[in-house]
């Protein structure tokens, strides 16, 4: 009967059934996206074919070596199953899909119904087909059952043999080394991680497991596995006659996609169950992911990609119908520790690469122990390999990812983000260096230590989990670089860093470049009309997007584009900065930091008549009124009557000067009529992020020019012009772009950068992140080289400000519009 | 026994905004308590007060049927009180509802 409903009659009448074959991390994972974006159109059921509930693969190394328990890594216990209203069968192993009627059935005896099924079957080792491989004590490496084999083994035996000198054959020799048992790695190369490293770091590598108390035995092809009178094997022989004692054997040559069942039921199988872009199979209402896939012909063996593929077979399986995988560049760590290694892309040489228009950067150290090797074609990063430090790995592989252009840097490439002036919270810039008591972020108060529990202990794979749990980083964002190398060196091969072009948050899956071009070319006004037009998840946003959206549509239609206070954050929303008792600051306007004796009486009046409990000077060479009730701003606005500063805003903030020509014996310039002029041309200018402008005078610099976004030096015979400076988080020093003659000038090149600023930069980008993307050349091309350009673009910026008013003395005038400001009392 | 007073008339309320009613508690105490108006026109009030470091909730950006602090973006719910997780905290709901286009506040005895 039921084959004569649709899915959606099905629907109507009760949840459709996903079944889960394969309880592992890619098949969790797809489960858990899939509760975060659609919790309620499954009935899920998942099958397992261990008795344990998901658990963390990539941790079972650690467990091996005694630095973790079965329990600390598993990730869902079977309570969050229960809650979830999910039916867990562990220890079923799914035999048979009969596809005509939907339904799965397990060697058990269970069988379940589904409307899509999901398939997870992961991959298994591979064993090699020489006699004695099925002798007792001939194990692979792949599960709990395993690990808890080569403990138990390491108990009653001695001489332990492991084939195969990868990632995975080094973990489980070191662990065994560590049960205690005498250790030999066979391996068929001349060097250990061939895959990984190239032969400098190979022999590097293996020098250091060789002093661990390995020993190795290279270019050797196992033949045959020898057993005693019990089946159990007793030793192995090489093809060139040697032959040493083994009472365990660990076969670590690889791992095969697992697909019998897949193939079985006749779905395409291509060394792996084929599956496109959405992670659907042949059998459309069948779905697959994992290490059990063929993905454009590859089939991955690390846990990040898997991930990635999670994400997007959640958005299909949740009938949103977006989300494409289109394959994964992937990086590797080996988790052994006090060996430091890290490998990503192609970092193939010889030859026949450099003539492929390859170049390499290389370091050597080798008593200190240290390599590392940069691999550049065409401008860009495409493989690394990272021996004894790996504190950049993240870095590398970040831009190997995005494709980044490197030319700028390549300088300082090989010494590290740290070359470029990125230090960490106290100069820290080495997780592998600091103790677990040591505070990683200033802000909230989070201890290495604390991270790294929580990383394990809770199975988070991504900065941004990491910051949820722990708060680390999630405050200002300066320790985020030593959160990042802390996730890495935990997780090992686990960790993907994330790529640049992220969504803007979790309403939709577009990234800001993206949105801006939509809002761009449909034209839209409004923040619903844009979320109806981009498919947004959520009825109205989110604290995230929606400020965002608010800012892409005023600078991109100024004029036209409705403004939603709703969607600005309380200061811009009011005017004010709110401080952490709920009152609010005042901040008026003094352009260029000149005032007078009749502003300083009014503000001296004012701040008496409203009781304001603290006058300060401020860091932009102005006046702040702390302290005031929310409901007295209009109030004190009317009474000041001077204009807004805009301290709340991601907006123009002030433009500090030095005395310049006028008074001072080493003025060049008159740095602070220059000031004037500038703050008055770009008065209520909203950015991305906040504006900070300077002029000095002269080269002495009073004024700090060069950490302001944009700083201006007067010299005697111009104005030399800085850009991208920071004073906060992290210290920038700003860049020269240009020098030029006149005031003119001066407010044409600078409303030009910023202009552009405006329309290119994501949301809450400072000019310095903004160039640290795009780079400087691309800034000085679009502001220098293209005259047209630079005059049109400071021609939109002074279009978008035409006309617009002093937010305080509008409220002032429209007092009885502002009900927000009114408290009710009852 | 129910305690209902009359606040404001709705459409004194922004869209996806709040007002603050402030009241005495039955120990004569000042207390401020946050009235939202969700986007599909629910009226909700809970204690003005995030269960962080007391951030003033009526003041944050309203979406869905959430509010986020304005000090340091905790996600509260207006219909429960609880923090989104990972934080962990609550505070305190009161009914509402909307008679003749007025609002209507229901304090605890």
């Amino acid at each position: 009967m039921r084959n004569n409903l649709t899915d959606k009659d099905d629907r109507i009448m009760q949840k459709m059934k996903l079944v889960v074959v394969g309880n592992g991390m890619a098949g969790m994972r797809t489960v858990e996206e899939l509760l975060k974006i659609a919790p309620d159109i499954y009935e899920i059921t998942v099958f397992g074919d261990e008795t344990y509930p998901n658990y963390n693969r990539i941790m079972l190394s650690p467990v091996l070596a005694n630095e973790q328990t079965i329990d600390d890594i598993i990730l869902n216990t079977r309570e969050w199953y229960a809650e979830h209203n999910i039916t867990l069968h562990t220890g079923a192993r799914i035999n048979k899909i009969d596809r005509k009627n939907r339904v799965v059935y397990a060697e058990n005896g269970t069988s379940a119904e589904y409307d899509r099924l999901l398939l997870a079957t992961g991959s298994k080792p591979f064993m090699l087909p020489i006699p004695g491989s099925d002798l007792d004590g001939v194990i692979g490496y792949r599960d709990i059952k395993d690990t808890n084999d080569m403990i138990a083994a390491a108990k009653v035996h001695k001489h332990a043999v492991v084939i195969g000198g990868g990632l995975l054959g080094l973990e489980a020799a070191n662990g065994l080394k560590i049960q205690g048992m005498e250790v030999t790695v066979v391996h068929k190369n001349d060097w250990l991680l061939e895959r990984q490293l190239d032969k400098t770091a190979g022999k590097m590598l293996q020098k250091n497991l060789e002093a661990k108390g390995l020993n190795f035995l290279l270019q050797k092809n196992t033949e045959l596995l020898i057993g005693d009178d019990n089946g159990r094997v007793k030793a192995a022989r090489f093809a060139d006659g040697l032959e040493v004692p083994a009472d365990l054997v660990v076969m670590a040559v690889g791992i095969r996609p697992n697909f019998a069942l897949a193939e079985s039921a006749g779905i395409h199988c291509n060394r792996g169950i084929v599956v496109n872009d959405t992670m659907q199979t042949y059998d459309p209402r069948i779905y697959a992911v994992g290490e059990c896939v063929a993905h454009r012909g590859i089939s991955y063996g690390l846990v990040a990609p898997l991930f990635e593929m999670a994400k997007v077979c959640a958005t299909h399986l949740a009938n949103f119908g977006i989300g494409i995988y289109k394959g994964s560049v992937t990086s590797t760590k080996l988790k052994v520790t006090g060996i430091d290694l890290f490998s990503a892309g192609d970092f193939s040489s010889g030859d026949d690469a450099i003539d492929d228009g390859r170049e390499e950067i290389v370091l050597h150290d080798a008593i200190g122990g240290v390599y590392k090797k940069l691999v550049i074609k065409n401008d860009k990063i495409i493989g690394s390999v990272l021996y004894g430090d790996t504190t950049d790995g993240s870095w590398y592989f970040q831009m190997l990812r995005d494709g980044k252009a490197i030319h700028e840097i390549r300088d300082h490439l090989m010494f590290g983000q740290d070359s470029l002036g990125n230090t960490g919270h106290q100069g820290q810039n080495k997780a592998a260096t600091m103790t677990n008591e040591m505070e990683v972020c200033g802000c909230n108060g989070v201890c290495k230590g604390t991270i790294v529990k929580a990383i394990q202990d809770q199975g988070l794979f991504t900065i941004d989990d990491v910051k949820k749990q722990t708060k680390a980083g999630s405050s200002c964002g300066s320790c985020v670089g030593l959160v990042e190398q802390i996730l890495a060196s935990t997780l090992g091969g686990g960790y993907a860093p994330p790529s640049t072009s992220k969504a803007i948050c979790g309403c939709s899956e577009k990234n800001h470049e993206e949105v801006r071009a939509e809002i761009r070319a449909n034209k839209y006004l409004t923040i619903p009309d844009a979320m109806l037009g981009m498919a947004w998840r959520t009825p109205n946003g989110c604290a995230t997007c929606r400020p965002a959206l608010n800012y892409y549509l005023l600078s991109t239609w100024p004029h036209e584009a409705v403004d939603d206070p709703q969607s600005r954050f309380i200061n811009e929303r009011v005017h004010a900065n709110i401080q952490k008792d709920g009152t609010y600051s005042v901040i008026p306007r003094m352009y260029g930091g000149v005032t007078t004796p009749d502003q300083l009486r009014k503000i001296a009046d004012v701040a008496d008549k409203y009781a304001v409990p603290m006058v300060k000077v401020t860091g932009g060479q102005r006046i702040d009124l702390l302290g005031v009730k929310k409901e007295d701003l209009v109030g004190m606005w009317a009474d000041l009557d001077m204009p807004s500063g805009y301290a709340y805003g991601k907006s123009i903030r002030t433009v500090k000067t030095c005395v310049g020509s006028e008074f001072c014996r080493f003025g060049t310039q008159n740095s602070t009529q220059m000031g004037i002029d500038i703050e008055k041309a770009f008065d209520h200018m909203w950015a991305p992020h906040k504006v900070k402008f300077a002029v000095s005078g002269c080269p002495r610099n009073c004024a700090e020019s060069g950490i302001k976004d944009v700083g201006i030096i007067g010299v005697d015979s111009g104005w030399e012009m800085y850009v991208g400076g920071n004073g906060g988080i992290k210290t920038e020093a700003a860049q020269f772009l240009c020098k030029v003659k006149t005031p003119e000038e001066v407010l044409e090149y600078s409303g030009a950068f910023i202009q552009i600023y405006r329309e290119e930069a994501r949301y809450l980008d400072r000019t310095v992140h903004w160039i640290e993307r795009v780079g400087l050349e691309y800034v000085k091309q679009r502001v220098l080289e293209d005259a047209e350009g630079r005059k049109a673009a400071y021609e939109r910026l002074l279009y978008a400000l035409q006309g617009s008013v002093d937010p305080w003395a509008e409220r002032v005038q429209n007092r009885d519009k502002h009900k927000e400001f009114e408290t009710i009392t009852v | 026994m129910s305690n209902w007073v009359k606040v404001a008339p709705f459409d004194e309320f922004p869209k996806l905004g709040a007002r603050v009613v402030r009241t005495t508690n039955k120990e004569n105490i000042d207390i401020e308590i946050g009235v939202f108006r969700t986007e599909d026109d629910r009226i909700f009030a809970i204690n003005n007060s995030c269960p962080h470091k007391g951030g003033p909730l009526s003041q944050g950006i309203v979406y869905g049927d959430k509010v986020a602090c304005p000090l340091h973006s905790w996600k509260i719910s207006l219909v429960d009180g609880k923090a989104e997780e990972p934080d962990v905290g609550e505070t305190a709901c009161f009914n509402t509802k909307i008679e003749d286009g007025v609002v209507y506040l229901e304090l605890k005895n």
